[in-house]
């Protein structure tokens, strides 16, 4: 009953781009808890996949496995491959620091170190060994300036990033981030805790971001799916995905019945 | 009997309960200070022993209980943030950590006075480092050891997970999380049960009563190997085997009032401060 549209996201890969992730037959499991079940599918490099459904489909759960980062929760097993830039990253040799580096992530509620703003968004280049402080100086600015909060806080980096707002913490999450020159940016619910004016700002910012990075959102918001995501993974509940495809055909015409009175709102 | 009536029962007893806990701990402090503040003056605190400690003051006795605690700190608080950090960061929970945890919290269950023959027999004896600062300060280390373990041990585990998913996902290496991250959140919580260390050392007779204490030193201690004068041990002795213990109690409770004082504001200074640093907790 899994109803990926091959074809149609083959066509959309074939235009210009390739697979960032490519995700075979990946079981998981908490402990005897199995939360996803055999789910395939490719996701685009420079495009925004948005994964979607109702809560414990297990999408959070397949965004943490994209950057290994479920191991830190202890029971956690992944099975099946995920290939990315020509390694299986399940394989236990694959070195997650070096895996996480390329591969940014941002999370439901904003998390902040408590340190200052500039320091937040240094911590990543100075962890890998980044010591010059020109360097650092400029690598804080430009992911400021990318994640469209550099006017905002150009006065006070030295400021501790609590005294920010919610959205600007959450724009400070995604500099973060994007200081360490990821090509894949995770993000998960990323406007959940964000009144509607922040979620605004931060969509207007994934929508840009899409031109250099791949974008893998995760979201129980369809009107979010729907607005800024190119194409759309359905998990429901169970941890199966029933529905992969290009958005817009997937809120106008799924193919499957369960995803369509999902989106549609009868459930969720 | 209605059931408001035994709700009303209920409270008050409870609430009477309550009131004797501070009643006891007010007698207590009432007793020593209006006994003790009489001994008080700038002499008292400055002045050595005279007279067969009939007259004088606890200055030696000051100096060496400060001794003591900051030997004990310099021993005790990488040791035991270490050993925390480890429980709290690497060991996760396998057979290994919980032979560690049931051995620490036996640690905390040993009576002081067995601290001390361990001290007399191990570090004073054994290791050869005599009657000193060293071998007391050893010993108090290993007595308040459990209690820094266990508070820092608590101070690692609530620093938010987000903090440190936020740096692995940055690609920090465990032990760069640890240092950058989760350890400068729990200081503030570390230093609250550091200073609740320094006042249990602080207090303890038995443990430097045959590893550090003197009885009286003519002058104060010029290394760590030499023995000192401490409060709790100089009451102990005043009050029970100098030569006219009863024509010296004015010195003994002033002595208890001085070590109660210095215990109380340590433990005074490390609830406003953790309190404060609640208040100013944003996370």
């Amino acid at each position: 009953m899994v109803t990926v549209n091959a074809a149609r996201v083959e066509r959309t890969l074939a235009q210009g781009e390739d697979v960032a992730f490519g995700v075979r037959n990946l079981s998981f499991y908490y402990g005897r808890e199995q939360v996803l079940r055999d789910v395939t599918l490719d996701i685009p490099r420079r495009r925004i996949t948005a994964v979607v459904g109702p809560s414990g489909c297990g999408k959070s759960t397949f965004l943490r496995v994209l950057n290994r980062l479920y191991e830190l929760t202890p029971g956690a097993r992944a099975q099946g491959e995920v290939w990315f830039s020509g390694m299986n990253i399940l394989d236990r040799k694959v070195d997650v620091v070096e895996l996480r580096r390329r591969i940014g992530m941002v999370f439901q509620k904003p998390n902040p170190f408590p340190k200052s703003v500039y320091e937040n968004v240094a911590y990543g280049p100075r962890i890998h060994g980044v010591r010059r402080r020109a360097q650092l100086d400029e690598i804080v600015e430009r992911a400021l300036r990318r994640a469209a909060l550099w006017d905002e806080v150009k006065g006070k980096l030295r400021r501790s990033a609590f005294d920010l707002s919610g959205g600007q913490q959450q724009r400070l999450c995604i500099a973060r981030a994007l200081a360490m020159e990821p090509e894949v940016l995770l993000m998960d619910e990323p406007t959940s805790a964000l009144d509607p004016t922040a979620t605004a700002r931060i969509e207007d910012l994934i929508a840009k971001l899409k031109a250099d990075y791949t974008v893998v959102i995760v979201t129980h918001n369809m009107q979010q799916a729907a607005r800024v995501s190119d194409l759309a993974a359905v998990f429901l509940t169970g941890g199966v995905m029933v529905e992969y495809d290009v958005t817009k055909k997937i809120f106008e015409n799924p193919t499957n019945k369960l995803v369509e009175d999902y989106v549609t709102g009868k459930f969720g | 009997m209605s059931r408001r009536w035994r709700e009303l029962v209920a409270f008050s007893l409870l609430g009477l309960f309550a009131l004797g806990v501070l009643v006891a701990l007010g007698a207590v402090l009432g007793f020593i200070a209006a006994r003790g503040a009489p001994a008080l003056s700038w002499e008292f605190l400055t002045a050595f022993p005279r007279r067969g400690m009939t007259e004088g003051g606890i200055f030696p006795a000051l100096v060496g209980t400060f001794y003591l605690v900051l030997g004990t700190v310099i021993v005790a608080l990488p040791l035991g943030v270490g050993a925390a950090i480890y429980l709290a960061e690497y060991a996760g929970d396998r057979t290994w950590t919980r032979i560690v945890r049931i051995g620490v919290n036996n640690l905390a269950a040993v009576p002081s006075i067995v601290f001390g023959l361990f001290g007399l027999a191990f570090f004073v004896k054994a290791l050869g480092l005599g009657v000193s600062i060293l071998s007391g300060s050893l010993t108090l280390a290993l007595l308040v050891l459990p209690l820094l373990i266990r508070a820092s041990e608590e101070a690692l585990r609530a620093v938010p997970r987000e903090f440190r998913e936020g740096a692995y996902a940055l690609g920090a290496t465990r032990w760069q999380v640890v240092r950058s991250v989760v350890i400068p959140v729990a200081v503030p919580g570390i230093l609250t049960g550091t200073i609740l260390a320094v006042g249990r050392a602080a207090g303890e007779t038995a443990p430097i009563m045959f590893t550090a204490a003197a009885f009286y030193t003519p002058r104060l201690p010029q290394s760590p190997l030499d023995e000192v004068m401490a409060l709790p041990y100089h009451l102990y002795v005043m009050a029970t085997e100098s030569t006219a213990f009863w024509r010296t109690r004015h010195l003994q409770y002033g002595t208890a009032l001085v070590l109660l004082g210095f215990v109380l504001t340590l433990y005074l200074w490390a609830a406003v401060w953790r309190a404060r640093i609640r208040k100013g907790k944003r996370w």
